[in-house]
């Protein structure tokens, strides 16, 4: 046969699901087509966008957890004025690690985790659309990760915050490998986070299932668009930064030193330009979170869809046009500080909106009160606080009073843990069922909330009056006599408080992975896609591709679901649709497990780490990587007479 | 009105119990700073009404108790169904935000332009060079012969509007006295400018707010502000080259200064010593703290900088030397007669 | 629990391949063509932004460099779009002895292409650590060279590929379509740069 031929080749004896192949028969013979081998190296070679979507989040739960308890080694530090505690190197260390371990490490993986998961299951699709390039991203994650924190035991951590200005963070007055280190773990966790982008986008345009047009599709994969989006645009400028920042330190290039034309400026410039959208990339998953929780719990559909929509994609085209805002005390054009002020007080008005629909929801709902509708209300008391002091601080004369100061530490966590953490346990409450069947503890979790909710604002409120008091960032330790001591001892209380209730949540999630209640496909009975799959959800997702007709297909379906059939079940098969319409368009064959990602991951790793030394690294490291990723590609099995499948 | 200034006063009366506080952006002690406060309160009260109205709405919604049949859910087969009051509620809420945003921008605006009426006309120039991890000031008058340099301190006349030019010698830093102005980063490559007009006689203090390595948090400034009659005999004072020694103790400590190490670093106009590199020292006993406000200018803790100053300021620039005893009593008493 | 199935669609004769934007894979291209694209705008900013604090540019005493290695660089590379284009419409064809005749001249043209592009780097007239006017520069050519290295090595794989009898898989044609979309990049991407290297460095002396 030609190509052409093959093309259109139909054989006839390969087997389909349909009304002649459904039900238990079907489900067994999915499975093995669908499942991975078990051991060591199957586990390396897993494909499954579940699998990967879970470890990430547990991954990054547990750098979470590492960066919590730095801050309560600096908390406990400033707890008191003139305290020797910490040495001062072992606290810009601290602050280093927990800044860059919280926002690299945590906050974007564990948002994309969730991403990864919950996305082929809400779109109605088995995997996402790059399963290796998946892979291979939480491996370069883990591997960034491991780097830094090893660095941190090998004592040549970075220590000039998680935003490495230069030229502190030059050749010159950062001699030795911390700032290599850094710069080197963005390097990893943006190629990471940019490659699940890709994938989440190809996903969501190309996978969703037939019917389920954009303006029908839940208000999460909006969010995961949209962030994706931001992502791309956003992430390349971090890692041309922190490349600049490794040439000027390794090959002597001068991008940054002002001696020889070079701009210290350039750096904020490109550090904030990705800077201010990654803010963001964190804030609208959790919006997200909120507005699938919320619809679930007010036992009706999200009031005004297109407004929280098109509020999500202003808001991440408006974050780009903010990044200037952090450096109002820099000595730029004061005309120019303005449109950057009407900007960042503009992106209020649709995060507002949101805020409008959600509030809606509840008002013609009836809001049940579990541990995620607690969660939802603890984010918009919290991070309605940290949204205006955002206002306040979008004024140039009042932010050259409070920048730098531990009023922006206060903003900064009201709106990433009441905007991103409270949504993060709602949502790890609500959808632990659908992971794991089983219910958490309703009481532990209320406990684990009301705690952590209360010391949350007993931690952080009172670092609104000591940066008004005058405590600037970044300080080791402070004088006596300022005023500073009983915000101070506030606080580092308030943070143990919260310190407890993170390890409540933990114990519930551990306790209830093995004596939780038993929970069935849809306990809530919500009404999105993936409340059909299994709980745990089977490797395949779905026995059969579903068709949606409505923005809450398991509430308008009766007890019944539509559903396309005629897929290969002999070999992973998964249904491409339009971008607008979502008619079926292709069918695309799944990719089987594979070992390549994760042994590109090694080449690319060894040579990332060793062109902290010699950038020659990057030109030999070059060839292993060559050859991984070739391997990689390079079709496996013959190609068959029928149809194609990938390996 | 009244439930909105309670409200304030008691929001307002927790922060300004420090107005105490000697480095509090809440003092307003100059133009600049008293702008701040007047701006601030504003935002506050706009943000803190917003804010209950917020809250307000979502404890109603939560709260309130209807009966099944009237709620528009999936039980009742309405969870699409929106009334359309909600449409009004939507376009007057988005219309409150885009007012308020622009109201505050607008008060924000003007404060812009107050600042830089303050700013115009300066009377006193004064450049302060940044270092790691200490400020060098230096007083720039119309006649060169008259400069005065000091390092870790500013005195300012009350009522003259200053402007303050700022430069860095190595990585950024950020110049910052709280009660009296908003901060200004200093960046090597580039000069930038602050204002000050001060209003209020007082001592102040001010810290360096961009985080520039280790000592990062020891590099404060210690700020006077005096009647232009002490200003005046302080600027006198200052252009004094340094007192000559009149104990034998203290001249062993002159000859120790301007001949071994210290000299190398420091500067004391009048004497051999005449060194750039590190803070200038003719009238070093005349300040109020020693390294950039590590330590209260003390007999004690001048001992133990000078015995062993990687130990009050790890990785500071001045190195820590072996001092023989006898050595560093003389250098002491030398030093505290550099007033 | 379960809900019950009802039938719709039989999907069982959709195709499995498609070109341009019906392939996942092209999405996947895009996405990154997209963040290449963006990385080299962010170049082009930091690039004026440098220049903006210059009174010259070149900055003095400085010379511009050399256009005579750059300009040949830049015709051939044009050049290499004619065979490009070739192949891509007979990929669009399932034409593989076409698109297997062909491929060779994508393999050999960036031999010539690099050779050149070693002549460019010597023709700067300035160090990557002179000056921050040479580190732009270098930086502007070190991603373009890396940006053509990467696509010629992916382009040497699917040359072997379509080779072998994996080259008659409906599947493979997709992907040298996409390579041909992304050698369109390639010197797309080289234009602008060629006209910061070149050109704005003696405009504006």
């Amino acid at each position: 046969m030609t190509p052409a031929e093959k093309a259109r080749a139909r054989p006839a004896n390969v087997p389909r699901d349909g009304p002649d192949l459904t039900g238990p028969e079907l489900e067994a013979r999915l499975h093995k087509t669908w499942s991975r081998p078990r051991g060591l190296i199957g586990w390396l070679s897993s494909v499954d966008h579940k699998e990967i979507g879970i470890r990430y989040i547990v991954t990054a739960l547990v750098f979470f957890a590492m960066a919590g308890l730095l801050a309560l080694h600096m908390r406990l530090q400033l707890a008191t004025p003139d305290s020797n505690l910490m040495t001062p190197e072992l606290y810009n260390e601290s602050f280093t690690m927990h800044g860059s371990t919280m926002m690299f490490l945590f906050a974007v993986p564990v948002m994309q985790g969730m991403q990864i998961y919950l996305t082929p299951l809400m779109a109605g699709t088995r995997n996402m659309a790059f399963p290796r390039l998946t892979a291979f991203s939480y491996w370069m994650y883990l591997s960034g990760g491991l780097m830094l924190w090893i660095s941190h035991v090998l004592n040549v951590s970075p220590d000039n915050g998680w935003f490495s200005y230069v030229p502190l963070a030059g050749p010159q007055y950062s001699p030795g490998k911390r700032a290599d280190v850094w710069a080197q773990m963005i390097t990893f966790t943006e190629v990471a986070a940019l490659a699940v982008a890709v994938t989440l986008t190809a996903t969501i345009l190309k996978q969703r299932a037939p019917g389920m047009t954009l303006a029908r599709m839940p208000i999460f994969l909006w969010s995961t668009l949209v962030t994706s989006l931001m992502v791309i645009f956003s992430m390349p400028s971090v890692a041309l930064a922190s490349s600049m920042l490794i040439s000027d330190r390794s090959v002597g290039t001068q991008f940054f030193n002002p001696a020889e034309n070079g701009d210290a400026l350039l750096w904020q410039h490109l550090f904030w330009f990705f800077g201010h959208p990654e803010v963001y990339i964190i804030f609208l998953p959790g919006t997200a979170f909120v507005s699938e929780i919320v619809v679930t719990f007010c036992r009706r559909s999200i009031h005004g869809y297109s407004v929280v929509a098109l509020s999500l994609v202003a808001t991440g085209i408006l974050a780009f046009g903010l990044w200037v805002h952090h450096m109002f005390a820099t000595g730029l054009p004061r005309v120019g500080y303005s449109f950057f002020t009407a900007a960042s007080m503009s992106v209020a008005i649709p995060t507002g909106l949101q805020i409008f629909c959600w509030i809606a929801t509840m008002w013609e709902g009836r809001p049940r009160l579990t541990v995620p509708m607690l969660y939802v209300i603890g984010f918009i008391f919290t991070f309605v606080i940290g949204g205006l002091s955002g206002v306040i601080i979008a004024s140039v004369p009042l932010d050259l009073q409070l920048t730098d100061t531990y009023f922006i530490v206060a903003h900064l966590h009201y709106v990433l843990i009441g905007g991103s953490v409270f949504p993060l346990l709602g949502a790890i409450t609500y959808w632990f069922p659908k992971v794991t069947g089983r219910m958490m503890s309703e009481r532990m979790g209320k406990v684990a909330f009301w705690t952590i909710f209360l010391g949350f604002q007993l931690a952080f409120f009172p670092m609104h009056i000591s940066g008004l008091m005058g405590m600037p960032r970044r300080v080791f330790t402070y004088p006596a006599g300022m005023g500073l001591e009983l915000w101070n001892m506030l606080s580092t209380i308030g943070a143990f408080v919260v310190g407890a209730a993170v390890l409540l949540f933990v114990v519930n999630l551990l306790a209830s992975l093995f004596r939780g209640a038993p929970a069935g496909p849809n306990p809530w009975d919500a009404p999105s896609l993936e409340w059909a799959a299994a709980s745990p959800p089977r490797p395949y997702n779905f026995a059969h591709i579903p068709v949606v007709e409505s923005r809450t297909p398991l509430w308008d379906g009766a007890d019944s679901l539509r559903v396309v059939h005629g897929l290969r079940v002999d070999e992973p098969e998964l249904l491409l649709t339009t971008v607008i319409s979502a008619t079926p368009d292709l069918r695309e064959p799944g990719v089987a497990p594979s070992l390549w990602p994760f042994v590109s991951t090694v080449a690319v790793a060894v040579a990332f780490v060793c062109s902290i030394f010699s950038p020659w690294a990057l030109v030999f490291g070059a060839v292993p990587i060559g050859i991984a990723l070739t391997a990689w590609f390079w079709p496996k099995k013959p190609p068959p007479e029928g149809e194609p499948v990938i390996v | 009105m009244k439930p909105v200034r309670l409200t304030v006063s008691v929001m307002a009366a927790i922060p300004v119990s420090g107005c105490a506080g000697i480095q509090t952006a809440l003092g307003g002690q100059a133009v600049q700073s008293s702008d701040f406060v007047s701006l601030f309160t504003i935002f506050m009260v706009v943000c803190t009404l917003m804010y209950f109205v917020i809250v307000g709405a979502l404890m109603w919604a939560v709260l309130r108790r209807r009966r099944e049949s009237e709620a528009c859910t999936v039980e009742t087969g309405k969870h699409e169904v929106s009334t359309p009051q909600s449409r009004v509620a939507l376009i007057a809420w988005t219309s409150v935000i885009a007012v308020g945003l622009s109201a505050l921008a607008v008060a924000s605006f003007f404060t812009d332009r107050s600042l830089a009426a303050a700013a115009r006309n300066p009377k006193l120039a004064i450049t302060v060079t940044a270092h790691q991890w200490w400020w060098d000031v230096q007083y720039t008058p119309v006649d060169p012969s008259h400069i005065i340099r000091t390092a870790n301190e500013l005195h300012l006349p009350v009522g003259v509007p200053t402007e303050i030019t700022l430069k860095s010698d190595d990585v950024i830093h950020s110049f910052w006295i709280p009660k009296l102005a908003g901060k200004q980063d200093v960046i090597p490559g580039r000069v930038t400018d602050a204002q000050i007009l001060p209003r209020q006689i007082g001592q102040y203090r001010g810290q360096c707010a961009e985080f520039c390595g280790a000592e990062h948090a020891n590099m404060a400034l210690d700020v006077t502000v005096e009647s232009m009659a002490d200003f005046k005999k302080w600027a006198a004072a200052q252009l004094q080259p340094a007192t000559a020694p009149t104990t034998p103790l203290a001249a062993a400590g002159f000859n120790y200064v301007t001949t071994r190490q210290c000299s190398v670093c420091h500067n004391i106009t009048g004497t051999p010593a005449n060194g750039q590199v590190g803070p200038d020292l003719t009238h070093f006993a005349s300040r109020k703290t020693i390294a950039a406000g590590t330590l209260p200018l003390t007999t004690g803790n001048l001992y133990g900088w000078i015995a062993d100053p990687q130990s009050q300021k790890p990785g500071s620039q001045m190195p820590t030397m072996q001092i023989a005893p006898q050595d560093l009593h003389a250098i002491v008493a030398y030093l505290e007669t550099l007033k | 629990m379960t809900p019950r199935h009802v039938f719709a669609d039989d999907l069982s004769e959709l195709p499995t391949n498609a070109f341009s934007y019906r392939s996942l894979t092209w999405w996947g291209v895009i996405g990154f063509m997209v963040i290449e694209g963006t990385a080299f705008a962010l170049v082009f900013a930091t690039y004026f932004f440098l220049m903006s604090h210059e009174q010259h540019w070149a900055p003095q005493p400085l010379r511009p460099p050399n256009p005579l290695a750059g300009t040949l660089f830049t015709i051939i590379l044009l050049a290499s779009e004619i065979p490009n284009t070739m192949i891509k419409k007979a990929a669009e064809k399932y034409d593989l002895p076409t698109v297997r005749s062909l491929l060779p001249w994508m393999v050999g043209i960036p031999l010539l292409l690099f050779v050149l592009r070693g002549f460019e780097f010597n023709s700067l007239n300035v160090n990557w650590y002179d000056n921050a006017y040479g580190s732009v520069l270098w930086a502007l050519l070190v991603l373009h060279t890396t940006h053509i290295g990467t696509d010629w090595v992916d382009t040497v794989v699917l040359w072997r590929l379509m080779g072998t009898p994996h080259g008659e898989a409906p599947r493979r044609f997709s992907d040298v379509d996409e390579n041909s979309l992304y050698w369109r990049f390639v010197w797309l991407s080289w234009l602008p740069i060629y006209l910061l290297i070149y050109l704005l460095p003696r405009l504006f002396r």
